[in-house]
């Protein structure tokens, strides 16, 4: 068990490693790197002050030396200006060059600065995380118990009538990208013009115009139910979808088991059978998918905070790819690569401690 | 000036609008019903109505990108004066003689027609989603054979290679492939160039494999397979076909390279794990024992008794590509302004939402009804394969 963990965690650094090298490369093309250049001296710089602008500023030499740089294992650049003043990558402007680091990158916990929110990448890292964290955390309170119900519902008693309208309602949010049933939602609950808002502020029963907010701005400092509603549904109508309908699948599989018509020839009630014999099993299949349903709900969370306008981590990784922001885009990368693997790493090893019957050698 | 229609008329309005998807539709389900014992596994969608369902509802989608030109009330990129985020059913107002006097469900942010754009958007997804879901299961198809049937480093490697690429968070890969500047870099060429090269080696592979014992036949399919896949290669790929014939927007090229690279690993996958069960097989040693090749085995033996997931994946994939070009033009990325594809014109619709909705609800309905098609339709075959 011990060195399947060990193994698994060698290939997702050896993965991690690949990956961050991959979106450094691509943030670092030259025609990226040009653009920076010109947005961060003057727009209209020759293309060889361009190239001198980039070599005086650490963005010169070879693509594998300023990874290895910005990850940490190699030293920082340094150059001295015709003046006599050094500068380099970990010396900060009036730190005296011999007491700075030799190695800075984001093993030593430097990540570099935002040139889109003019802070440090970490402080810009926190306060979207943070937002996300509490978006995510919604997500899965209602998320995983509805599709469950939803799904075990469904699954006990295959092709009764209500298997076939619960499947019929999970097979339809698995229809919905979050683009969709964000702006159906929306249409709905939120619009001053269409959907349920002008109805309700006709007859009274609502002070303002619309039933709910049409962003989540507001949620950045006060989370309310009426605030947080559209994106948290938005983002879990789909996933509660796909969750039900593989506990479904695994919930019909575990009830035509041997031991569930044992119990119930035993005489033990339907509702016991499903509760104590049945549900345990049919849960753990479930289980990967939800752990596995992470990266896509970091889809559904850049998707649902740009069109609510949260300002969490999706929106973060928006502005910063749609601004050329090349330290914190790579911050966004490595953290969403992180939570994948992490998350694939999890889900195997929880799907050996549910499943006794998977021995690993 | 005339007043603005009911709800009621304007569908009946709609409906009369597509009547030639209505016809065909009709005689599709006429003739597929009434031969539907002898068309196998097609024939037996319409055994199940969730099937037929589904098949209905994506065939209604086709047959809108088909007859798109006879659909559409007005151009979708012309720009009426007056009719800004114009109510649904409202008349035109000056209409020139001829001209149809209704925007039926009315007009977005730069006074368009939303239903004509909604139908040319159905010509433009279609035109992409199938396509690049085809390159890609070639893709994985002639990856995942050999990496499931022989296993070993190439197992090792490639394997390694798709889970990276799934590991990527969708939106950041797009974010990276699908810029103005990574064109410049010629990243997408070089990235076409690998995944439109798999199509020819696979055909190529198949009939190889199949008729080698008779040179005359081999030569004659394998040549007209290298010549054509070559031909369309160099064009599609490089836009240096000689005669012009095929050749692709660089925009779409993007697109088109960026999906099929995301789709393949998980094709890959699916493949790759079948093959590993299939392999086991009694039928599969006899082969080997009688002496066939691997790449007969392969593609002969083990890819037609794999097809039955593989077709019930397609369709479900082709839901996701969908999905996925959704996301693109929600994000802006990689389409024109006018393009009237469902994604962006969601995105443009999306900033008007409280106060005129319809804009971009017409497109996301129609965007959720394809692909619930698809998923129906998918769901429809699995269960009849499974009957057997």
């Amino acid at each position: 068990m011990l060195l399947f963990v060990l193994r698994r965690i060698g290939v997702m650094i050896l993965t991690a490693i690949a990956l961050t090298f991959i979106v450094f490369y691509m943030t670092n093309l030259p025609p990226n790197l040009e653009k920076l250049a010109k947005s961060e001296a003057s727009v209209r710089m020759a293309d060889d002050a361009v190239a001198s602008w980039l070599e005086s500023n650490g963005y010169g030499g070879s693509v594998f030396v300023r990874y290895g740089e910005w990850l940490g294992v190699m030293p920082g650049w340094t150059l001295t200006d015709e003046d006599g003043t050094i500068r380099g990558r970990c010396i900060e402007s009036g730190q005296d060059p011999a007491a700075a680091a030799r190695y800075c990158g984001i093993l030593q916990g430097n990540w570099g600065f935002s040139t889109v929110f003019k802070q440090p990448v970490t402080e810009v890292l926190a306060r979207s995380l943070g937002a996300t964290g509490w978006l995510m955390l919604w997500v899965m309170i209602v998320m995983v118990p509805a599709s469950l119900l939803l799904g075990v519902l469904s699954g006990m008693r295959e092709g009764s009538r209500t298997d076939r309208v619960l499947s019929t309602v999970a097979i339809t949010t698995t229809a919905t990208p979050e683009y969709v049933s964000g702006v159906i939602l929306i249409a709905l609950l939120a619009s001053a013009t269409a959907g349920v808002s002008p109805i309700l502020a006709e007859a009274g029963w609502i002070e303002g115009k619309t039933l709910f907010p049409g962003t989540a701005t507001s949620a950045m400092d006060n989370i309310t139910f009426w605030n947080f509603f559209l994106p948290v549904m938005t983002i879990a109508l789909y996933g509660i979808g796909y969750i039900a309908r593989m506990t479904r699948a695994s919930m019909t599989e575990v009830m035509t088991q041997q031991y569930i018509r044992t119990a119930r020839l035993k005489g033990v009630g339907f509702r016991e059978v499903v509760m104590r014999h049945a549900l345990r099993n049919a849960l753990i299949a479930p289980f990967t998918v939800i752990m596995l349903q992470f990266p896509w709900l970091l889809n559904g969370v850049v998707i649902v905070e740009t069109l609510f306008n949260y300002k969490g981590f999706g929106w973060t990784l928006v502005q910063a790819a749609g601004n050329n922001d090349i330290d914190t885009l790579l911050a966004c990368s490595v953290v969403a690569v992180f939570v994948v693997l992490v998350t694939q790493l999890i889900s195997d090893i929880g799907y050996v401690f549910l499943n006794p019957r998977i021995r690993l050698a | 000036m005339d007043d603005a229609l009911s709800w009621g008329s304007i569908f009946l309005r709609i409906a009369a609008q597509l009547l030639p998807v209505w016809v065909a539709l009709i005689a599709t389900f006429a003739l597929s019903m009434r031969y539907k014992r002898n068309l196998g596994l097609y024939g037996r969608i319409f055994d199940s109505p969730v099937g037929m369902t589904g098949f209905g509802l994506v065939m209604f989608w086709v047959f809108t990108a088909i007859f798109a030109d006879w659909i559409i009330t007005h151009d979708p990129l012309a720009q009426l004066s007056g009719m800004k985020n114009i109510i649904p059913g409202s008349p035109v107002k000056d209409a020139v003689e001829g001209a149809y006097p209704y925007y039926l469900l009315g007009g977005d942010h730069l006074a368009r027609d939303v239903f004509s754009r909604m139908v040319m958007g159905a010509r433009d997804v279609l035109k992409i989603a199938p396509a690049a879901t085809v390159i890609a299961f070639m893709v994985g198809i002639t990856l995942g054979l050999p990496a499931g049937y022989l296993g070993g480093k190439l197992d090792t490697t490639i394997s390694f290679l798709s889970n990276l690429v799934l590991a990527f968070p969708v939106i950041l890969l797009f974010y990276l492939l699908v810029t103005p500047e990574i064109r410049v870099t010629g990243i997408p060429t070089v990235l076409a160039a690998i995944l439109f090269i798999f199509p020819v080696i696979f055909l190529t592979l198949l009939l190889n494999a199949r008729f080698f014992t008779n040179p005359t036949k081999r030569n004659l399919y394998v040549g007209g397979i290298l010549v054509i896949g070559l031909w369309a290669y160099s064009g599609l790929a490089f836009n240096a076909d000689p005669l012009g014939v095929w050749s692709m927007d660089p925009n779409m090229l993007n697109v088109f390279v960026s999906v099929v690279f995301v789709n393949s690993p998980g094709v890959f996958r699916i493949v790759r794990g079948m093959v590993m069960d299939i392999k086991t097989r009694d039928y599969v040693a006899a082969g080997q024992t009688r002496g066939e090749g691997p790449w007969y085995i392969m593609l002969w033996e083990i890819l037609p008794n794999a097809r039955g997931p593989l077709i019930v994946d397609f369709c479900l994939r082709i839901g996701y590509t969908t999905i996925l070009l959704g996301t693109l033009g929600f994000f802006g990325l990689g389409v024109t302004p006018e393009s009237p594809d469902w994604g962006s014109t969601i995105n443009y619709g999306r900033r008007l939402l409280a106060i005129a909705p319809h804009p971009a609800v017409v497109p996301a309905f129609a965007l959720m009804s394809l692909v619930l098609g698809l998923n129906l339709l998918a769901d429809g075959l699995r269960e009849e394969s499974m009957k057997d």
